[in-house]
C-alpha cells in the first residue's frame, strides 16, 4: 500500500485547518488578549492554504526551495508581527509546532503500514522543523528591531541640551556615560554651541550612578572637545561619593572647572559673563500675571 | 605654488583657512607666519579655520606648533571657529591643544586676543582698539 501524502493532505486542507485550531486553542497559555480566534484562524487558514499548495514530490525534502517563498514570507510576517504585539516565544513557537501535530494526525488516519508513515512523518517533520527554525529567526530579529529602537529612542530623549541663558548651556546627562554616549553627547553639545554661539557649557552630572575611569575619561574627552571649539565646559552636579571614587581612582580633573551643584555652576557663568542677579528693590506686584 | 594668506589687520594678524590643508601646504603656513609675527612684531595671532573640515594627527601638531612659535616670540594665538566634528576629531585622536587658546568665532577671539593683552599689561597704542 502507497500513500500519497502530497494528495491526502491537499484532500485534506478544511480537517487539518480544524485540528490545527483545536490544538492551537487546546493550548491554554493563548488567550483572546493579544489576537482574536477570528484573527488567528485567518492566518492559519492562508498559511496551511500556502503550504498545502506549493507543496509537491520534489520539494518536501527541501524547505529553500522558492516554492515555499509564499510560505516563508507569510511565516515572517506572523512572527515579526507576534514579535512586536508581546507575544511569548512560547506562543509563538506553538503556533506552528501544533500544526505539525496537525499533518500528523491526518496522515496517521490514511495509513497503518509502519515503516512507510514513519518516513512520511520524518520527511514532513524535517520540512516543518526547518519552518519552525525560521519562525524563531524572524521572531528574534523582529524582538531585537525592538530593543535596537527603544535603545536608540532613549539615547536621543535622554541627552538634551537646554539654553538656560544666553550663551549659557546645560547638559544633563542621566544614566551611565558609555563611549557611544559620549559621542551622542558631544556632538548634541557641540552642534549646539555652534548653533547657539554659546561660551560656557556646563555638564551636570548629577543622574550618573557611578564615575569610573572610564567615565571620566569620556568627560574630559566631551570637555577638550567644547574648549578646542573655543567654549568653556564646567562639570556640575558632583556627589560627595563620586568625588570619593574619584580621588581613589586617581583621576586628575584639576583642569577642569567642577562645581558641586548646578546652582553653583551657574553663578560661576554669570560671573564670567558678568551677568548677576540680585534681588529688586521693591515687592514683586502681580506675579501671576 | 599655492600660499595662505596673511593679513595684517593693528595688533593682529588674521589667518583664514579656506580650504583643506595638506601637509606641505601646512609647513609652508607655519613657516610664512612665524617669519611675519617676527617682522611686523604683532602679539596677537587669530586663525580661522571654520572652514577646514579635515584635520589629522600632522594638522593638529603644527597648530600646536605654530602657538608655541608664536609664544616664543610673544605673540598668544587663539584657534577659532573649529567645527564640532573637527573638534571630535582632535579629541579622538588625542590632541587636545592644550596650549592653544580658543574661541567660537573670529570676533570672540579678537575680543579674547584683546583681553589677553591687557592681562599682560601691553599697552593700547597699537592701534587695535579702533576695531572695536
Amino acid at each position: 500500500m502507497f500513500i500519497n501524502i502530497i494528495k491526502t493532505l491537499k484532500n485534506n486542507k478544511g480537517e487539518i485547518l480544524e485540528l490545527w485550531m483545536k490544538n492551537q486553542l487546546a493550548d491554554s497559555v493563548l488567550t483572546e488578549e493579544l489576537i482574536s480566534h477570528q484573527e488567528l484562524r485567518k492566518q492559519s487558514e492562508e498559511l496551511v492554504n500556502a503550504l498545502v499548495n506549493n507543496l509537491n514530490e520534489n520539494n518536501i525534502n527541501d524547505s529553500q526551495s522558492p516554492d515555499f517563498d509564499q510560505v516563508t514570507e507569510l511565516l515572517g510576517g506572523i512572527s515579526i508581527s507576534r514579535a512586536r504585539l508581546g507575544f511569548s516565544p512560547r506562543e509563538t513557537g506553538s503556533f506552528i509546532l501544533s500544526l505539525k501535530e496537525a499533518l500528523l494526525e491526518i496522515l496517521k488516519q490514511e495509513s497503518s503500514n509502519v515503516k512507510e508513515l514513519f518516513e512520511e512523518t520524518l520527511k514532513l517533520s524535517r520540512l516543518l522543523d526547518n519552518f519552525t527554525i525560521l519562525t524563531f529567526e524572524t521572531f528574534i530579529k523582529g524582538r531585537e528591531e525592538l530593543i535596537m529602537r527603544q535603545t536608540d529612542e532613549i539615547t536621543d530623549i535622554s541627552t538634551p541640551v537646554i539654553k538656560v541663558w544666553d550663551g549659557i548651556l546645560a547638559l544633563p546627562i542621566i544614566g551611565t556615560l558609555d563611549s557611544a554616549r559620549t559621542q551622542v553627547v558631544m556632538e548634541n553639545l557641540l552642534q549646539e554651541i555652534v548653533k547657539t554661539g554659546s561660551g560656557i557649557a556646563i555638564l551636570d552630572i548629577s543622574g550618573v550612578p557611578t564615575v569610573d575611569s572610564l567615565v571620566a575619561q569620556n568627560l574630559l574627552k566631551a570637555v577638550s572637545a567644547t574648549r578646542l571649539m573655543g567654549a568653556d565646559c564646567i562639570i556640575s552636579g558632583i556627589r560627595p561619593e563620586i568625588a570619593q571614587t574619584i580621588v581613589h581612582l586617581g583621576i586628575d580633573l584639576s583642569q577642569v572647572i567642577t562645581k558641586a551643584t548646578l546652582a553653583s555652576a551657574l553663578q560661576y557663568a554669570f560671573k564670567s559673563l558678568r551677568l548677576e542677579v540680585r534681588k529688586t528693590a521693591s515687592e514683586p506686584t502681580g506675579i501671576n500675571k | 605654488m599655492e600660499r595662505i594668506p596673511i593679513l595684517k589687520m593693528g595688533a593682529f594678524l588674521l589667518v583664514t583657512i579656506q580650504i583643506d590643508l595638506y601637509d606641505r601646504l601646512a609647513l609652508d603656513l607655519e613657516e610664512d607666519l612665524v617669519k611675519m609675527v617676527e617682522q611686523t612684531s604683532v602679539k596677537g595671532v587669530l586663525i580661522d579655520i571654520s572652514a577646514v573640515s579635515i584635520v589629522d594627527s600632522f594638522m593638529g601638531r603644527i597648530l600646536g606648533n605654530i602657538a608655541s612659535m608664536s609664544k616664543l616670540l610673544d605673540a598668544q594665538t587663539v584657534v577659532v571657529g573649529m567645527q564640532p566634528a573637527v573638534a571630535i576629531t582632535l579629541v579622538e585622536l588625542g590632541l587636545p591643544l592644550n596650549g592653544v587658546s580658543t574661541a567660537l568665532n573670529v570676533e570672540k577671539g579678537m575680543h579674547l586676543l584683546r583681553s589677553m593683552m591687557d592681562f599682560n599689561g601691553t599697552d593700547q597704542e597699537d592701534g587695535y582698539s579702533s576695531y572695536d
